[in-house]
């Protein structure tokens, strides 16, 4: 095809979305940054196709150069995009418009976001068929309600009614997808539609999205940093780094066989299901994503790539179509035969590290007494006479040297018991906080310097917790005043603190912003460990990393606690992580415990039907179909708290009268292993049995 | 540093705003080197010329030169204004960062009154005491940085409410910091921008302020040259003898400008 001349229609069925030869620049001051390189892919009628990337490697410009909308100072600087055959770079502005009305329809990640907050439903899907069909009044209506009972809204007429803020994140997002679809487009584009929802919701979304996908048979363009939501909805996967296409394969066979070395590294970066840090140390990717438009002439992934040899250096590798395999394969590589065999950085000689084997064997029972303990902690918020119970009669313990996982939806309390354990809240009055066996102050400014240098955190973004005002060396010396060293020692534990983080003395006269995530989540970590803590609450210290990023800060936390014997309270929604990282898990509804135990007892069952459900929403750990526990409808309100059990509301095995009546009282199934439920143990085990996410890999 | 100089200069408001009060800054400190003729000689064989190659801006009732007089007139506003401007800002931001961190009762109170200062008219408080201190340069500095201070520690009060819930501030109360150094080591930095712009906004307000106050007797008092003395003592001319006022409110009005811009261009690059 040459450029500029479109290809004549019914010559070859139209492609949905036909990308040849993308470059995509953005000014930036005087200068030009290329920011998508030579992109070509294309996406065939009802097919679902995946784009997943790290942060900044250019999936969403991808996502707006497909609808034309790119920011004001981004332009497509060369090659060619076509939408339903026609080419996109040459309509006229009434023939965009009529396109993004009729032809293309695209979900964004926050959907408070996308709707508009001052108009009611209803009006705003009835909006759509205004301009798409001139349909007006009473049919406009009764479409949207149609679309909106397709979307598995129970209520259409209700919903209607109501105002965006009304709904949760999930009902949001239906009604946005509704929205979209409601024109049929031929192209439907969905810009990581799942990312800012909890995993239960999350799943029962990505359900919706793979039923739609099947009935109605629209192209799909999906955008995720999740390899697991891609491996799961996709039919095809392009693999993007640094602007350009690395690896394009049918999604199975890309997953299962990676050919180009960052597909291979990304996916050994994720903590898999079921594996833990007794397994060893996560794989992580060396270096940095090179800055947009910095590489030319050479491989873009060169510098972190173990494989890499002269010729990488000196060229660019072409997208080489790989032989034996049905769908077509790409991949960016000179050697795509050797990138199942790249070295493994796990491997590479580890520092010996103080004491590893017996910190990590040591830790379940062993300790007397608890370094910390709870009891009966409760905080109620009120509001005039609204009263919010945030986190109620929680009773735990924190062992030495032990990681305990806190696990739940967001909601659930997760947060705010970690605020009473810090002293940042006001717990309810008959709390009690025990440190060592000796009680603790509420709050954190009545409470003595050693007991406030034995707690610290780390917050899940460096980026609010690092004074921007601040070098790296003022943000970790004003912590290490906690340790009270003289002035010349101060300068040395400086350094070791640095060294201990895997940061060089050239990032202390750094601000934060001139560090990368990853570098600041750094920062973070040295700072909460200036003081020689005994205890570290980890507050989704991850969340907001790439999964290369991720797998870096897990090891050093393993490092840090291998060496200094430091407890964590690792919160976290990420069950994989969870399951690598701690020795316990606490599960946390509504503010209340409904299980905790030994991760490995927790995740092998039988568990809580909350815990059952939120294995079953990880992507990662999809069985077959009909053995999936999904949960009904949304999180009870914490102002307006169901009678009996919190969780009977959704609950998918809830046997009756009794769970609406009684709370049920905590029962021990094991040693140590405790949960809150009416349902026997012995029962939930047989109706548990013959579903797989609960396996462990060994 | 660098990279904000090089912003700046990119932004032809800031630039443009700099140069205007570059050059009457420039008056007040050289203007009596500058002037062609001496400002405070007096000709009464030559009132009321009109502009002309010998008088460029012509000569008022007493004979005399009104543009010697324009220029050495930004002496006196340009000590009274920033330096009322600087007394609001520091007492301001001070009481600003109080309020904003201790949340509560001495919130409520202190913002309650800042509400009932701001419903009078300032002009007007600013006049009685003036008339109650006595008036002399230094008393209108203390008088108009009060009537500052409460409109500067309202935006540097909101800038800190937004600050105190970042998690940075959390983890300063965990390593156990007291609230002075929270306020002053840990926030200050970062509402700094903000109290700066509004110092700049404010600058302008107090010129404007300044010389209302001196066009009614109670600012900067004779025989300075100053342009809002010579507006009250020659306005009731203006009809036939337009010069003798035009000149000074021009100059005031430029100098007012001249600052107004580079807050604006202060505010985009900071912002940024």
């Amino acid at each position: 095809m040459t450029p500029g001349i479109t290809p004549p229609l019914g010559a070859a069925p139209a492609d949905a979305l036909c990308i040849e030869h993308l470059d995509v620049a953005y000014r930036v001051g005087a200068s030009e940054r290329r920011v998508i390189s030579d992109l070509s892919f294309a996406i065939r009628t009802g097919e679902t196709y995946g784009l997943v990337g790290e942060s900044g490697c250019g999936k969403s410009t991808v996502a707006l150069a497909a609808i034309r909308y790119l920011a004001r100072n981004g332009r497509v600087s060369g090659g060619r995009i076509l939408v339903d055959g026609r080419d996109l770079m040459r309509l006229k502005a009434a023939e965009l418009r009529v396109l993004r009305a009729q032809t293309v329809s695209m979900v964004y990640q926050d959907p408070a976001r996308a709707l508009n907050p001052s108009i009611r439903i209803g009006r705003q899907m009835a909006e759509v068929f205004e301009v798409t069909e001139g349909l007006r009044g009473k049919p406009a209506q009764e479409r949207s309600a149609d679309m909106l009972a397709r979307v598995q809204i129970a209520t259409p007429q209700r919903v209607m009614g109501q105002y965006p803020h009304e709904l949760s994140g999930g009902m949001q997002q239906r009604v946005v997808i509704a929205m979209a679809l409601a024109s049929n487009p031929a192209l439907l584009i969905l810009d990581e539609p799942t990312t800012g929802l909890d995993a239960t919701v999350e799943a029962e979304v990505l359900d919706l999205i793979a039923r739609l996908r099947d009935e109605i048979k629209t192209s799909i363009l999906f955008i995720s940093h999740s390899l697991a939501v891609i491996g799961r909805m996709c039919d095809r996967v392009g693999v993007l780094y640094a602007g350009e296409l690395v690896e394009e394969g049918a999604s199975a066979e890309l997953f299962g066989d990676p050919r180009h070395p960052y597909t291979v590294a990304l996916l050994r970066c994720m903590p898999s299901f079921g594996r833990s840090k007794r397994h060893g140390r996560l794989e992580t990717i060396p270096g940095f994503l090179p800055a947009p438009g910095s590489i030319s002439g050479r491989c873009v992934f060169v510098d972190r790539c173990a494989n890499a040899t002269e010729r990488c250096r000196n060229e660019v590798p072409p997208a080489l179509a790989l032989p034996g395999s049905a769908l077509a394969r790409l991949s960016r590589c000179f050697y795509p035969e050797r990138a199942p065999h790249l070295p493994r950085s796990a491997e590479m000689p580890v520092p010996a590290r103080r004491s590893e084997t017996a910190a990590l064997e040591a830790t379940p029972d062993a300790v007397a007494t608890p370094l910390l303990q709870t009891r009966h902690l409760s905080k109620t918020y009120r509001s005039g006479s609204r009263a919010l119970q945030a986190v109620h009669d929680v009773t735990l313990e924190l062992r030495a040297g032990e990681t305990l996982g806190l696990v739940g939806e967001s909601g659930c309390g997760k947060s705010s018991l970690a605020k009473l354990l810090l002293g940042l809240a006001r717990p309810d009055a008959g709390s009690q906080l025990e440190l060592t066996g000796q009680p603790l102050a509420a709050l954190a400014s009545d409470r003595t310097q050693a007991q406030r240098k034995a707690m610290q955190i780390v917050f899940q973004n460096p980026g609010l917790a690092l004074n921007r005002s601040h070098t790296v060396r003022r943000l970790i010396q004003r912590s290490l005043r906690l340790l009270g060293l003289p002035r010349q020692r101060r300068e040395a534990r400086l350094r070791e603190l640095t060294a201990s983080v895997r940061l060089t003395a050239r990032h202390l006269s750094d601000k934060p912003r001139q560090l990368s995530g990853g570098l600041q989540q750094r920062v973070s970590i040295a700072r909460a460990f200036a003081g020689e803590p005994a205890i570290v609450v980890c507050d989704e210290p991850t969340s907001a990393l790439d999964v290369s990023v991720q797998s870096a800060i897990l090891n050093l936390l393993v490092d840090l606690q291998a060496e200094q014997q430091v407890s964590y309270l690792f919160i976290s929604h990420d069950l994989n992580v969870v399951h690598y990282l701690c020795d316990r898990i606490a599960v946390l509804y509504l503010g209340r415990l409904v299980e905790i135990g030994p991760t490995a007892a927790v995740f092998a069952g039988p568990q809580h039907p909350y815990t059952e459900a939120l294995l079953s929403a990880n992507p990662a750990a999809q069985g077959v179909p009909g053995e999936r526990v999904r949960l009904r409808g949304e999180i009870a309100s914490a102002l307006n708290l169901p009678p009996g059990c919190v969780f009977q509301t959704r609950c998918p095995r809830k046997i009756g009268r009794i769970c609406e009546q009684r709370e049920p009282p905590l029962l021990e199934l094991e040693d140590g292993h405790v949960m809150r439920c009416h349902i026997p143990p012995a029962e939930l085990a047989r109706l548990q049995q013959g579903r797989e996410p609960n396996r462990l890999s060994p | 540093m660098l990279q904000a100089v090089r912003t700046g200069l990119r932004s032809p408001t800031l630039l443009i705003g700099s140069v205007i009060l570059l050059f009457w800054i420039a008056c007040a400190l050289f203007g009596s080197r500058m002037t062609p003729l001496d400002p405070y000689a007096d000709d009464l064989l030559a009132t009321l010329t009109p502009p002309s190659p010998s008088h460029w801006f012509g000569t008022d009732q007493l004979g005399r030169d009104i543009f010697s007089r324009v220029i050495i007139g930004a002496r006196d506003i340009l000590i009274v204004a920033p330096l009322a401007t600087v007394l609001g800002s520091v007492m301001g931001t001070a009481l600003g960062l109080v309020i904003g961190y201790a949340r509560g009762v001495l919130d409520d109170i202190v913002s309650r009154v800042i509400e009932a200062l701001q419903a009078l008219p300032l002009v007007i408080v600013a006049l009685m005491a003036l008339a109650a201190v006595g008036t002399s340069n230094a008393t209108v500095v203390l008088v108009i940085g009060f009537v500052f201070t409460p409109l500067i520690a309202r935006t540097v009060r909101s800038a800190t409410l937004n600050e105190a819930e970042l998690d940075y501030v959390a983890a300063a109360r965990l390593r156990g910091d007291g609230a002075l150094a929270i306020m002053f080591i840990e926030i200050l930095p970062n509402v700094l921008p903000v109290a700066l712009v509004e110092t700049t906004v404010r600058l302008g307000y107090a010129i404007f302020f300044v010389a209302s106050l001196s066009f009614i007797g109670f600012g900067i008092q004779p025989p300075s040259a100053d342009w809002g003395i010579a507006i009250a003592e020659n306005y009731s001319l203006i009809g036939s003898y337009w010069w003798t006022v035009l000149f000074d409110a021009a100059a005031t009005a430029s100098l007012i400008i001249g600052v107004n811009l580079l807050a604006d261009g202060l505010q985009s690059v900071l912002e940024r």
